[in-house]
């Protein structure tokens, strides 16, 4: 018994890390494009963005610290935990690029978090499905904003077409990582705290079939998936975004402001 | 939003309805708040259609919770009052047509 609920208090932690990162790195990104955005509306929505995934991500790191039991704050967790030890997708780390990267990873993001925060409402897990149907709102929104992009830059000039569809094909190959599991996430889709994720992957691939499809881009075809995210894997990106993001807090920790 | 972007040589210089990119037009946004009865005017925003221009509002203008509905119409639509002729359009002087001066029967009380 008593090993049958270590067991589980572990893979709730990775995969409430899992959950949290995929929102940090995402917020870090976007954040990092505020005043570079094409018009100063713009750059207002994208740091509501950043926000919402911001907070998203607080709310699983201090639970994933409550849960772990080990007195590591959100900060820790968020800023003293190095490039294999995150469990972000790979999608979340890629570099901002010009503004289609930005709306075509946004999409795919959004189109994942919808249906993922929709399903886990209904988690075995209280606190988890508190945090999620509070997500799933902002993420709603995320995708209506992302979508309206994608389809008017798709379905726009030529240029901005080329643009767009040069970042979905880009892209494609880091949307695999989203749908990846394992053995923490099936003892927990078991469990009933986290959803099958197969479900998750059939509407995130309805939903950017239709919003590409409006947008007259083409869904990519080329099968290969760089993976590896959810347990540390990461491409190359992510170890130039970590010091830069976490520099100030090692420098000084425990500062306040 | 206006402002000059340099092309390198041989760039596509795009446009959107005829207009150049970086030119979207403005539009005016109206929001009711909770306990409102009627949209008030808000500011405005640049976007290049209707639907994007009630997402810019909603991401500019209701941040902090300062409403639960949003109007937006084009700029271009709305046909003002000319100030120079402010003085023929808005005599003041006219204080008869309050109702002020009506004798209100007793019988009718507090109106």
């Amino acid at each position: 018994m008593a090993t049958t609920t270590t067991t589980s208090t572990a893979a709730l932690v990775t995969y409430l890390l899992r959950l949290a990162d995929d929102n940090l790195i995402l917020a870090q990104r976007l954040g990092a494009a505020i005043s570079w955005m094409p018009d100063v509306e713009d750059d207002v929505a994208v740091a509501n963005l950043c926000l919402d995934h911001l907070g998203q991500a607080r709310n699983l790191l201090t639970y994933a610290g409550s849960v772990e039991g080990a007195g590591r704050t959100e900060d820790d967790l968020a800023m003293l935990r190095g490039e294999r030890e995150m469990f972000n997708a790979v999608l979340m780390e890629q570099p901002n690029g010009d503004f289609a990267h930005i709306v075509v990873r946004q999409l795919f993001a959004d189109a994942y978090q919808v249906p993922l925060y929709e399903a886990l409402t209904a988690s075995a897990d209280p606190e988890l499905s508190a945090i999620a149907a509070k997500a799933a709102k902002e993420a709603r929104y995320h995708l209506r904003w992302s979508s309206a992009w994608v389809v008017r830059l798709g379905d726009g000039t030529d240029e901005s077409h080329r643009r767009m569809q040069a970042a979905v094909d880009g892209l494609w190959s880091f949307t695999g990582d989203l749908f990846t599991t394992d053995a923490v996430e099936a003892e927990l889709a078991g469990a009933g705290v986290a959803p099958g994720i197969d479900a998750v992957r059939a509407r995130f691939n309805a939903t950017v079939a239709e919003v590409l499809a409006e947008a007259t881009l083409s869904v990519p075809t080329d099968p290969y998936q760089r993976i590896g995210g959810r347990t540390g894997y990461h491409t190359e990106h992510l170890g130039h975004l970590l010091p830069e993001m976490q520099s100030l807090y090692r420098a000084h920790p425990g500062a306040e402001w | 939003m206006s402002y000059h972007v340099p092309r390198a040589e041989g760039e596509i210089d795009p446009t959107f309805n005829g207009r150049a990119a970086g030119g979207y037009p403005l539009w005016e946004v109206f929001i009711r708040a909770k306990r409102g009865l009627n949209h008030v005017h808000a500011g405005s925003v640049h976007a290049p259609d209707a639907e994007t221009a009630v997402l810019a509002a909603r991401d500019v203008y209701t941040r902090r919770s300062e409403g639960v509905s949003i109007w937006v119409v084009p700029s271009a639509q709305i046909h003002a009052s000319d100030p120079d002729e402010a003085d023929a359009f808005f005599d003041s002087d006219k204080p008869y047509r309050h109702p002020t001066f009506y004798q209100i029967p007793e019988e009718v009380g507090h109106m």
